[in-house]
């Protein structure tokens, strides 16, 4: 397929002939018999890894195995904020080098993913908590990330319809980290598709993975799909909330349980919130997209689900939340809400490793957190499947953490994965 | 979603407190870290039905060992875990 360029150029050329020379963007392939590498999901992280494993290795014998549509999983239903306010020391660098590359992302993609650093403000209610943001603000600059400590004026300043003086969640500052924000989810997925096909890689929908090819000696050496058997040297699997799902077609038992995160959008509002919001009391964040929703979530439904919808306890809780720091939204309606399956790991923190089944690689564990991690995410995994070996920025997301001790456990909620 | 709790009947889920997967027994001491991190850490995470743990701590403060659909979150049983030893 022809390779084409976006530009201004381009774009003038087709509005003058009504926009009727637009070709696919990427390649829609059917299976081949044989790759040098399969990546088992096509979300954001399975097509970022295929992007830069043609990128940045020139491996381009690549499938991308995906069993709907591209970008139908989580990559599709998430809330796009991105940032790198971590506090621990494993997963600061990762995070920063993947706000790095959002902020280069489009120029490298040719592709308009909208990434907009409007910022995060984490908001404060407690002197506790004030010093907790200190710290991890002081955390940030250390390893040489933005960040910011508000007082109350200086937040007044920047959003003044929040409730300051509520009698509960009375604001006592803000953490905020300038350099953050927010980016279109599709405009991701199909950037990195797009990188991806024009380099040679397989992009195969409705593919659905139903187990290994094993030799002898236990090794992976190809995926049982409902399209055939594919043959590979190595196998990816970037399947998010059905890691454990795939994983079990190997025997393997991951630190991993599925939880269903749910998320909202308002009708369009004029422009009203700067940037993303978050309250410290409970767990609500906010934004406002571009077409002017409201977009806004707050914590897990708390129990096990594959089912990709919660329950209505929830939006009650989240609906509290935003009326606890912003009450003007109460006169907005929402208009639509939905739900995603998070692979949520045991300490919070993402697992990018080999497994103990040879040929066999896992990117998972994302928690709630993985879109502002796709490029990062994609980046590592494709040092890992190339080189046999991790990337410094991701050398600490290993999979026998669990048993060695050495968690990475920003909330220190312990062996818990509802409360991470 | 409705937990039909065996003492205090049919009760809203915001009620309980889900603690999760029921796990394996505990292993036994000599049988070193690496059992122990799959007892504490590993979880069988299936997609259909599942045994797990909840706290009807909005009522009578039992521990329930339930069965339930995860991707349809029907209940297929409710006991409680202390006729189950567990
Ligand atoms: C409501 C919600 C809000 C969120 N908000 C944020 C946020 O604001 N910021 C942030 O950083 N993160 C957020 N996240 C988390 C983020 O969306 C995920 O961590 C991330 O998208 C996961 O990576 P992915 O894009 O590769 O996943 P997915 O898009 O889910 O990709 C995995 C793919 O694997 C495919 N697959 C599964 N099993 C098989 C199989 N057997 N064979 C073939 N293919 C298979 C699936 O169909 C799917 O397309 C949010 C998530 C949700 C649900
Ligand atoms: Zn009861």
């Amino acid at each position: 397929m022809e390779r084409q360029r976006y530009s201004l150029f381009t774009l003038a050329r087709h509005a003058l002939t009504g926009h009727r020379g637009w070709k696919p963007a990427w390649r829609d392939a059917a299976p081949k018999e044989r790759y040098d590498v399969i990546v088992i999901g096509g979300g954001g992280h399975g097509l970022a890894t295929a992007y830069y494993l043609a990128r940045n290795f020139g491996i381009t014998n690549v499938a991308v195995i995906e069993k709907g549509w591209i970008g139908g999983g989580n990559a599709g239903r998430n809330t796009t904020i991105v940032r790198s306010n971590y506090l621990l020391p494993g997963n600061i660098p990762f995070y920063e080098h993947s706000l790095k590359l959002w902020e280069g992302l489009e120029q490298d993609l040719n592709y308009n993913a909208m990434v907009s650093q409007r910022g995060i403000l984490n908001l404060c209610h407690s002197d506790e908590q004030r010093d907790a943001f200190e710290r991890r603000g002081n955390a940030m600059r250390l390893q040489g990330v933005d960040a910011d400590l508000l007082d109350p004026a200086e937040v007044r300043r920047m959003a003044p319809f929040l409730d300051f003086d509520n009698a509960r969640f009375p604001i006592f500052g803000g953490l905020l980290q300038k350099r953050a924000g927010t980016a279109r989810h599709d405009g991701v997925v199909w950037g990195f598709a797009r990188g991806a096909s024009d380099r040679g890689v397989d992009i195969i929908q409705n593919c659905e993975v139903t187990g290994f090819v094993r030799d002898a000696g236990g090794r992976v050496t190809g995926v049982e799909t409902s399209r055939g058997k594919i043959l590979t040297g190595k196998v990816g699997m970037a399947v998010a909330g059905n890691t454990s799902r795939v994983a079990s077609f190997a025997d393997l038992r991951l630190p991993i349980e599925s939880h269903v995160l749910q998320a909202f959008v308002s009708e369009g509002l004029k422009p009203v919130i700067p940037g993303v919001i978050t309250f410290g009391a409970g767990h609500f964040y906010i934004s406002q997209s571009d077409k002017g929703g409201l977009v806004f979530g707050g914590d897990l439904d708390g129990y096990n689900s594959y089912a990709q919808r919660g329950n209505l306890s929830i939006v009650e809780d989240v609906c509290e939340e935003a009326m606890a720091i912003m009450p003007m939204v109460g006169r907005a309606r929402v208009l639509r809400s939905w739900g995603g399956i998070m692979d949520m790991t045991l300490d919070g923190s993402p697992i990018i490793d080999r497994t103990p089944v040879p040929g066999l690689y896992l990117n998972g564990g994302w928690c709630y957190g993985g879109f502002k991690a796709t490029p990062a995410s994609g980046w590592c995994f494709a040092h890992l499947l190339a080189r046999d070996e991790p990337h410094p920025v991701a050398a600490s997301y290993r999979l026998d953490r669990f048993a060695s001790g050495q968690l990475i456990d920003e909330k220190g909620a312990g062996a818990q994965a509802n409360l991470q | 979603m409705i937990i039909s709790c065996p003492h205090c009947g049919l009760r809203d889920s915001s009620e309980f407190y889900f603690r999760g997967e029921a796990p394996t027994p505990r292993p036994d001491y000599e049988e070193g870290n690496v059992a122990f991190a799959d007892h504490v850490y590993g979880r069988i995470n299936p997609a259909g039905p599942q045994k797990e743990h909840w706290y009807h701590a909005a009522g009578c403060r039992s521990w329930l060992l339930v069965e339930r659909d995860t991707r349809t979150h029907d209940f297929l049983s409710v006991t409680l875990a202390s006729e189950q030893g567990r």
